[in-house]
């Protein structure tokens, strides 16, 4: 049966936000030209209105996450991004796979952001709400899902423009497939599943944050506009750095989050890949920290404040822009991401174009009279090293927005008749590195010297004091870590570029070190720029490290060729490993012990050797009584539920002199979608230990078992199997098979045979022998970790010998590569202080403008 | 004024030194034979090549196959000329790729085959998604 009430629901729930968001934008909009009693009005007005747009978005969330969680397959949504089985988790990653759900989370979040707005901030209140009620209009707009189109008796017209696209459309208003021809009411029993690559918990924290800083570079946009709009050309900063603070910080964060989640899931064995979407999102934060460096700096001195519009402005048209980007399908040629194109290009260039023009206009309607001044800036002054390092930011932005606007280019060309077939350059990270580095050494001195420039006034001799000492620390450090990286003879810092980075950082950090050590004396409150800068020292450090100089240690040096069908650099980056055969590699030595499964209830890693797995693939029944630490957790014929039955994991274990570690890469099989390879790391302190599986034998092939060869054993007699030593244990007379009873006129024995492994790993072969109908029936055991097949052939009673077939195949392999990221946990440390400053900032400048609100000096 | 007219000259300057470098790193969709083209006049420069997968009368994919190590696979693609060419990758299918409308591939000729050294796709908008199975359910 189709459940259509919370459909409906969801729909009228769209409706009414969109409709609610419009009222609202027109009281608020009312309210700034309103006098004194009337905007009283006007505002409650519109409050009502916003609030009423509030409850609706929290009801469109509600019916949809109820749909996905209820597994309702006949709805669109959880057809294409969920399935019957996925644990609640991953219902959540669901709610935001889809793109309207995406929009539903961004347009939640402005929901929440605006009632804060509303109840800390009255005096900007009615302008600063017009421009976020109008937002939530075009955001809502984007999930409305309406044809407009006219209904004449019999005749019904529909034009090809439909607005928005609803998560709440049915499967068969969607799809046009010959089933719901004949049965409309068709439910399929499950869905297609969540993309194996988002079943990841990154997937779950990840999007809200990113969504969090999306959402918010609206209040300093939203500031900025009601300031040019009301005349309020300088109050407006206040009110509006707290918010670009948190902002940045939460955006930054959101961006570290889904490089953390790349490392740790995609196989490509970096963090960042300057992919179309990673820079879609990197070029507003940029912006946003150019702004931020701005707004600080007109704080000061006022000669700022037009960069500060600028900037703001660009920040949030920079967001929209991404939108368009990401969203329109535009990048499909460009991007390794795979866009679904909902068909709303139109409607994200218009929203994007539409808010490019009111700030346009609401700027140069005013610029001739914002306050600057025309004196020369001296070199001496803060705004001047302020200003530099702000248009060194929006170079950066710049670089990588070209061209990852090649797409849009090509489309502009053709729009008015042109062909261009520009594409965009082959090796994205080689293109897009060496030009950052180089902009990253000019910010990392910038960042070590505006900061001497920022306490206190300072001259030539000043200057030249205050910086002697960092500086020749500095020098000593860098020829320090050159002289040791030489002496280690790690190859490091032979480029140029990189070098300098090397030193640009560590002056860099020094110089915030020196700072930070005597603001944090007198006004600890103050001190957030020097913990913020030397986060970003640290964190230029850790990618110069870890990115620059990570070294591929899975080096093929056995001089054999692993396939000739390989590519030359899976021959040479990879090792090929048996199961049970060490492998030196560097200064380890490498065994892979099998396949591992995860299970329900069950600490650590099962070997899938022990498991049966059942039909549904998400159950298994216990091969043999299974412990844990001399715990027992299941006993043989225990049916097991498999957590995450689509990943399977290969322990490989490393050993070296001094050390001794166990990786679990992984791999999930989906059908729908395809394997995904996920690496494991082990992690220390000074470097990370990456290892994926690059390939393993395909589990469906058929096996080439070698002929058998036959064995006459009485119980207790040693064997040897495939080069690994058994022991024929038992003789079993058994009652079921594979669960099901046997008749009683069948008679059946199990034999058991132990078979020795690597480590004092133990396998069971249990072969069956079976009488019915005085036929004879064998079913073999096959024991995949030693690559063997054992058939109980005959029993021999007289003699009280057991005849067993033994046939052997290739042992079990996998192809790996293992790579070392050195000082990656500088990168993750220096993030984390980078967010402290960011708090430690936002802390003091809102602070500042509480204590200004509170005085009424917003309101004069 | 004289400083800023400097830093604007210098951030001119950057500015056009950014868009000369990505012209001049920019790679081109070129077609099947425009891709052989270059490579016989031994021009070995990668190349995007935009097309979609073969398809039988029935809309089925052909032309699938997968290396014996499973690690690497080809099919064949037709180009926006409509010319045919078997396209190697030399890694294990993407996903989603025999879903997609339309694929790019990024890299050159050897020989006769030319070899992908990555694939991008378009999959469909989501209205003309693959159908579903009637068999799926009641």
């Amino acid at each position: 049966m189709i459940h259509y009430l919370v459909g409906n629901l969801g729909h009228i729930s769209v409706i009414v936000a969109f409709v609610a968001s419009l009222v609202a934008t027109y009281g608020y909009f009312k309210s700034v030209y309103a006098d004194e009693t009337a905007k009283h009005d006007w505002l409650k007005f519109a409050r009502t209105a916003f609030y009423v747009h509030g409850v609706a978005v929290i009801g469109i969330v509600v019916c949809l996450f109820f749909i996905i969680n209820k597994h309702f397959f006949e709805y669109h949504y959880a057809w294409s991004y969920s399935s019957a089985t996925l644990p609640l988790h991953y219902q959540i990653s669901t709610f935001w796979n889809g793109q309207e759900g995406s929009f539903l989370l961004w347009i939640f979040w402005h929901v929440v952001l605006g009632s804060v707005i509303i109840n800390t901030n009255k005096f900007w209140e009615g302008p600063v709400m017009t421009i976020f009620a109008l937002v939530q209009a075009f955001l809502v707009s984007m999930i409305l899902g309406v044809v407009p189109g006219i209904e004449l008796g019999e005749f019904a017209f529909s034009s090809d423009i439909r607005i928005g696209s609803s998560p709440f459309i049915l499967l068969r208003e969607s799809l046009d497939a010959p089933i719901f021809k004949t049965n409309p009411d068709f439910i399929p029993e499950d869905g297609t599943g969540l993309n194996p690559l988002l079943q990841n918990y990154w997937m779950v924290i990840h999007p809200p944050t990113l969504f969090l800083g999306f959402a918010t570079t609206i209040i300093p946009f939203a500031y900025c506009l009601a300031g040019l709009w009301i005349g309020k050309y300088k109050e407006w900063v206040r009110p509006a750095l707290p918010w670009a603070l948190f902002s940045a910080m939460i955006l930054g964060v959101g961006i570290l989050m889904g490089a953390y989640w790349a490392y740790e899931t995609l196989n490509f064995g970096g963090y960042w890949n300057w992919d179309p979407v990673e820079n879609a999102v990197y070029v507003p934060w940029l912006v946003l920290i150019a702004a931020i460096h701005t707004m600080i700096s007109f704080k000061k001195s006022e000669t700022a404040l037009k960069s500060s519009i600028i900037l703001v402005i660009a920040t949030f048209v920079m967001i929209l822009y991404s939108t368009f980007l990401t969203r329109s399908g535009i990048l499909g040629d460009s991007s390794v991401h795979s866009f679904t194109d909902l068909g709303l290009s139109g409607q994200l260039l218009i929203y994007l174009l539409a808010f490019l023009f009111l700030s346009a206009f609401l700027a140069i309607r005013v610029w001739k009279k914002l306050p600057s001044t025309d004196e020369e800036v001296s070199a001496y002054s803060r705004e001047f090293w302020i200003f530099i390092g702000a248009t060194t930011l929006s170079l950066m932005a710049f670089q990588i927005i070209i061209p990852t606007s090649i797409p849009v280019w090509n489309a502009i060309v053709e729009l008015f008749g042109g062909i261009s077939n520009i594409a965009p350059p082959i090796d994205q990270v080689e293109f897009y590195s060496k030009w950052q580095l180089w902009f990253a050494i000019i910010l990392a001195l910038l960042s070590g010297t505006g900061q001497f420039f920022w306490w206190k006034k300072i001259d030539r001799t000043k200057l030249k004091d205050a910086m002697m000492t960092p500086v020749i620390l500095t020098l000593l450090i860098a020829g320090l870590v050159i002289l040791i990286s030489n002496w280690a003879q790690t190859g490091y810092f032979k480029a140029v570029g990189e070098l300098l980075l090397l030193t640009a950082g560590l002056y860099s950090l020094v110089a915030n070190a020196t700072i930070f050590k005597s603001v944090i004396k007198t006004s600890p409150k103050l001190s957030g720029g020097a913990v913020a800068h030397i986060g970003i020292a640290l964190m230029l450090l850790g990618i110069l490290f870890s990115s620059g100089y990570s070294k591929i240690i899975s080096l093929n040096r056995t001089g054999l060729v692993w396939s000739n069908e390989f590519p030359e650099e899976v021959n040479r980056d990879n090792l090929l490993i048996f199961q049970h055969e060490p492998r030196q590699m560097e200064e380890y030595e490498l065994l892979y012990l099998g396949k591992r499964r995860e299970v329900h209830g069950f600490p650590g890693f099962m070997n899938e050797s022990d498991l049966r797995i059942l039909p549904d693939p998400q159950f298994a029944v216990a091969r043999k009584d299974i412990f844990y630490k001399e715990q027992l957790f299941f006993q043989e014929g225990d049916t097991v539920k498999l957590d995450g039955f689509e990943n399977t994991y290969f322990e490989v274990k490393y050993t070296s002199n001094d050390d001794e570690f166990t990786l679990f890469p992984r791999i999930q099989m989906n059908e729908s979608m395809g394997s995904v390879m996920s690496p494991d790391i082990d992690r220390r302190l000074t470097k990370d230990l990456y290892t994926h599986v690059r390939t393993f034998p395909d589990p469906e092939a058929d096996i080439e078992w070698s002929p058998m060869d036959s064995v006459e054993l009485r119980l207790g007699d040693t064997l040897y199997i495939n080069d690994f030593v058994a022991v024929f244990e038992d003789v079993i007379r058994i009652s079921e098979l594979d669960g099901a009873p046997l008749d009683p006129t069948d008679v059946a024995v199990k034999a058991q045979i132990n078979i020795q492994g690597s480590l004092d790993q133990q396998y069971l072969a249990e072969p069956i022998y079976l009488i019915r109908n005085q036929l004879v029936g064998r079913i073999p055991s096959e024991v995949d970790d030693v690559a063997a097949k054992i058939t109980l052939l005959n029993i021999y009673p007289e003699q009280g010998t057991f005849e067993f077939g033994i046939e052997t195949t290739q042992m079990n392999w996998i192809i790996l590569e293992a790579v070392e990221k050195p000082l990656i946990n500088v990168l993750w440390l220096g993030t984390f202080l980078v967010v402290v400053g960011f708090l430690i900032a936002i802390n003091r400048r809102y602070t500042e403008f509480v204590k200004m609100r509170d005085k009424g000096v917003e309101a004069d | 004024m004289k400083k800023s007219y400097i830093l604007g000259i210098v951030v001119i300057a950057v500015a056009i030194t950014v868009i000369i470098s990505t012209a001049g790193d920019a790679s081109s969709y070129v077609n099947f034979e425009e891709a052989k083209a270059l490579a016989a006049s031994g021009n070995d420069n990668k190349i995007h090549v935009v097309g979609a997968l073969k398809k039988d009368d029935d809309g089925s994919v052909v032309g699938i196959e997968t290396g014996a190590d499973k690690q690497s696979f080809s099919f064949l693609m037709v180009d926006q000329n409509d010319k045919e060419q078997k396209v190697v990758f030399l890694n294990t299918m993407p996903q989603d790729f025999l879903r997609s409308e339309q694929v790019v591939v990024v890299g050159a000729y050897h020989n006769d085959a030319f070899l992908a050294d990555k694939i991008l796709m378009k999959c469909p908008s989501k209205y003309q998604e693959q159908t579903i199975e009637a068999s799926a359910g009641s």
